[in-house]
């Protein structure tokens, strides 16, 4: 008698319920930790160090992110501006744009991020600007240094 | 006669396309991720100085004058501080614990608390003086760490123009 062997046509399938679990798990913990807000730093601005400095708790109602690089060129709204000078208009534009949002000049929230190496006077030379247009209201932007 | 539709019990879907997708999102937002260290900041108000204000000699909140000297290669040589009563001129590598508790003196002869909040640092920088040295003497002002807690200091700070310096 000959024995003919069953060949399985079904498809041997591996649940994959856990799996999908976890990966829509990963999935939910990097979306959450994702920040687009990085398109407001430079990355090659290497800020210093301060134990002391805390990290924002309430957003400003209008903020002006204003990154200076070593050499004195400021990077802001995705622009590079070679000299301190031609910021004008650009700074002008944030001040129409904030008082559209009922915000006055004195109440725009300037963040410097200057790098650590920058001379102190360019920074100095960068805020003189900003009052000169009106803004008085400056955050000096450093990284936090972990307590130990 | 009754004929009853045969139910397969063994309906799967296919998961496959969904899984590909997903690993495609996974993929991408491992790619994406880069963990951020944060960042704190030291708010400074300035406005612009009023020029030839006739106003009355009004009683001025207390002043520091803290002037950071820049020695070769935009790292700080000295610190001098003058309170209006006393001065002092630090040089070792101490400089900043030394400026931190010249102004905590400085604040505790005022006697009332509250009032200590209003006495202001101007700072006087050597134009070419490296910004993390700068920061630094902030720190030094705005307060201390005693026993993993944060001592506030001076919340008022403000710079001499020295921009034209470098010009």
């Amino acid at each position: 008698m000959k024995f003919r062997k069953k060949n399985s046509s079904e498809i041997m399938e591996a649940d994959l319920t856990p799996m999908i679990d976890v990966t829509f798990l990963l999935i939910a913990f990097f979306m959450v930790l994702i920040n687009f807000t990085e398109v407001d730093r430079a990355e090659e601005i290497l800020l210093p160090k301060s134990r002391l400095a805390i990290p924002p708790t309430v957003r400003p109602d209008y903020q002006v992110i204003l990154n200076l690089d070593v050499n004195g060129v400021v990077k802001f709204g995705g622009q590079d501006f070679t000299n301190i000078d031609l910021l004008d208009s650009a700074l002008e534009r944030e001040k129409s744009a904030a008082q559209i949002e009922n915000v006055q000049p004195r109440d725009i929230s300037v963040i410097i991020r200057s790098h650590q190496d920058t001379p102190t006077g360019l920074v100095q030379k960068l805020i003189s600007k900003c009052q000169q247009l009106g803004l008085e209201n400056f955050s000096l932007r450093v990284k936090e240094q972990i307590n130990n | 006669m009754k004929i009853r539709a045969k139910e397969d019990p063994n309906v799967k879907l296919n998961m496959t396309s969904m899984i590909d997708i997903v690993f495609q999102l996974l993929v991408f937002f491992i790619m994406t991720f880069k963990i951020v260290e944060m960042e704190g900041d030291f708010n400074v108000r300035m406005p612009l100085a009023a020029e030839e204000t006739n106003v009355i000699e009004e009683v001025l909140p207390d002043l520091i004058t803290v002037r950071l000297k820049v020695g070769a290669e935009g790292v700080i040589a000295g610190i001098d501080v003058d309170n209006g009563v006393d001065g002092d001129s630090f040089f070792e590598n101490d400089m900043y614990t030394k400026l931190t508790d010249f102004v905590e003196r400085t604040i505790d002869a005022e006697g009332d608390p509250s009032e200590a909040i209003e006495t202001e640092v101007e700072f006087d920088i050597d134009y070419d003086l490296k910004y993390s040295y700068t920061v630094k003497a902030i720190e030094s002002v705005s307060g201390k760490v005693v026993d993993k807690q944060i001592k506030k200091l001076i919340e008022k700070i403000k710079f001499k123009d020295n921009s034209q310096q470098g010009e």
